[in-house]
């Protein structure tokens, strides 16, 4: 995590900035003049702290979770994993083009389990980004991961995949080796994998490149991510032909956990730490930990024909329509 | 041919900057169960039409004779459902399925229209049911179940109607044991029916899986344009997947590939040619000769 000094907050987060900045002032003069005790001042600013991070996690509206599920602090793919997982060996390459940076995966101890863990990876600095790619994976990323889970499914391993993109690169070379297909072959052979399949979106759920490792027993959503089939500022520049709607286009999409739920489309979301998972990287892990180690053993009470027919007709029901 | 497309508008449920949404100078006055082709597509005389790539202009009658495809330049025209089961069925006879099912504004999804207004107005302009029609008609004496896409409505969207679509038509298929086809024209998902519609790659996926176990022939046709959703599932999961030339076919569009790499494309790209270069098509079928090459596909499929 980020020290204070380092860490950048959002335009919503202001008032919590605020509130630190107090403390820090406070702090600084009670070291200039040590008669006066500002402790509990500065115990009220901290509590003060606990209750706006609180109220802005109520009342937060679509789009602001979509800034949040964003936010450069906030923990990724490989965060986790170290954070949830010991003796994690991460395996790279397609055996066809490259190794994907956007894509990351292995073996890796999660409780008493062996677990095959994949997921979108970005970056936390400029550098980083770039190599990354901004977590949109190319055609190679998802080949990996299928490639993983392929390697899961042969030793009987539970997989667990880590869902961050704002969506698949949409490059030329990226097209050249089929983009579409890759995706495609990913969600097909997904759908019947003989080991369990957790899928959890730990930031942005942007589309296709979400879905491509998206297919699984459970699908769950972390408190502040948003999962759809379009970005909003696309989805915005699309139907309202401007970039500036996206906050409208994030209410319409409802593509908040809350409402991806209520649809049948996820099924659970996951809470986060007060004011979000960038404010306790430990904290965040430990509850995904605690979600998936019993939802593991629960669903490896199950058949792997069960979960396949299950994992079927779970997304066979997906969809409205009119029956005249 | 090159030819700058943005199929966005049509996404939107606007006819767009598109070349063409599709040639269509006839309607269908009854649809559904073995409507015979003579019956209907008396083109009216005195049409022209002017092909978008050569510009050479003909009788609708003379560009209907040959299957829509430009009798100069080959182009061929963008057509819908209703010309595709003309084409491929004999005698233009087949039973229309699931015809019952329409779409459905659950989300209330308003942007610069609601969608169930848009929804409304998109009936009353195409007379046709929704971006899909299923089929189930003989091709040279062939059984085949083909889903087709319209592009006239909103872009060939998938939603969750098309998705309900092909999954019943697999379920159709595997009950009777009848070939499945796909004709994708669509610019990508229905944004107004937000993740329903993305799931709908899962749970048509998850319907084509089926169909492989039960040994079912499965073929994918991409035609002018093929894009997003529709490539990131059934499009590019045929058993045989096959393109219409110069159709485009890709996953992202060509105007964000543009702005994201900041150059221009190369010419040819993402049209079916290069899909066949990659290795992404099993072969271009021109659409004079389809018919009779799906059938030879179905008899060595059969026998």
């Amino acid at each position: 995590m980020p020290q204070l000094k380092n860490r950048q907050f959002l335009d919503f987060e202001k008032p919590i900035k605020d509130l630190y900045d107090q403390i820090e002032q406070l702090k600084l003069s009670q070291e200039k003049n040590k008669k006066i005790d500002m402790s509990s001042t500065i115990e009220g600013l901290e509590k003060t702290i606990i209750e706006t991070k609180q109220q802005l996690t109520e009342t937060l509206t679509p789009w602001q979770r979509v800034q949040l599920s964003r936010h450069p602090d906030r923990p990724y793919t490989l965060k986790y994993i170290e954070k949830m997982c010991t003796n994690f060996i991460e395996l790279h390459g397609d055996r066809n083009v490259r190794d994907d940076k956007a894509m990351v995966g292995g073996f890796a101890q999660l409780g008493d389990e062996t677990v095959m863990i994949i997921g979108q990876q970005k970056g936390n600095n400029t550098k980083t980004r770039q190599m990354r790619n901004f977590g949109m994976a190319n055609p190679e990323g998802y080949r990996k991961a299928l490639r993983l889970m392929k390697l899961a499914e042969k030793f009987n391993k539970p997989i667990i995949t880590l869902i961050d993109t704002p969506g698949a690169y949409p490059g030329l070379e990226a097209e050249e080796r089929g983009q579409g297909e890759a995706i495609a072959r990913n969600i097909y052979e997904m759908i019947s994998l003989k080991v369990p399949v957790i899928c959890v979106i730990i930031g942005e759920g942007a589309s296709g490149g979400a879905l491509g490792i998206g297919v699984g027993d459970k699908v769950v959503m972390l408190e502040n991510t948003w999962y759809t089939v379009i970005s909003p500022e696309s989805c915005s520049s699309i139907l309202w032909r401007t970039w500036d709607k996206k906050e409208t286009a994030a209410e319409q999409l409802r593509l908040t956990g809350t409402d991806m739920l209520q649809f049948g489309l996820v099924d659970d979301v996951i809470p986060e730490p007060m004011g979000g998972a960038h404010w306790d990287y430990d904290g965040a892990a430990n509850i995904l930990k605690n979600y998936l180690i019993p939802a593991i053993q629960e669903l490896k009470q199950k058949t792997p024909e069960q979960r396949v027919e299950e994992r079927i007709s779970k997304f066979g029901k997906m969809g409205f329509w009119d029956e005249a | 041919m090159k030819q700058e497309e943005d199929f966005d508008a049509n996404l939107a449920g606007e006819d767009g900057e598109a070349a063409e949404t599709k040639v269509s100078w006839f309607k269908r006055a009854k649809r559904g169960i073995l409507t015979s082709t003579k019956d209907k597509k008396d083109a009216p005389e005195g049409l022209w039409a002017k092909c978008p790539n050569c510009k050479y202009t003909c009788t609708i009658s003379e560009l209907q004779e040959n299957k829509f495809v430009c009798p100069k330049c080959e182009y061929h025209h963008r057509i819908g459902s209703d010309e595709y089961f003309d084409i491929l069925f004999d005698e233009g006879k087949f039973t229309e399925l699931f015809a019952n099912i329409k779409s459905k504004d659950f989300l209330h999804f308003v942007d610069l229209k609601p969608y169930d207004k848009r929804l409304e107005e998109t009936y009353a302009k195409t007379d046709i049911h929704d971006s899909i029609t299923v089929a189930h008609g003989k091709v040279n004496g062939e059984d085949l179940v083909v889903a087709c896409m319209d592009f006239e409505f909103i872009g060939g969207s998938l939603g969750s109607v098309m998705g309900e679509k092909i999954s019943r038509a697999c379920d159709y298929c595997i009950g009777h044991k009848v070939p499945f086809m796909i004709i994708n024209k669509s610019g990508g998902a229905r944004m107004m029916e937000s993740a329903f519609s993305l799931m709908q790659l899962a749970k048509t996926s998850g319907k084509l899986t089926q169909l492989s176990e039960a040994k079912v022939p499965y073929i994918s046709l991409c035609t002018d344009p093929t894009f997003g959703g529709t490539t990131a599932s059934f499009a590019m999961l045929g058993d045989v997947i096959c393109g219409e030339p110069g159709a485009l076919i890709g996953f992202a569009g060509p105007r964000v590939i543009k702005e994201t790499i900041k150059r221009d494309l190369p010419e040819g790209f993402q049209r079916s040619e290069f899909l066949l270069e990659h290795g992404f098509l099993d072969f271009i079928i021109n659409r004079k000769e389809l018919k009779d090459k799906l059938s030879n596909l179905l008899v060595l499929f059969r026998s």
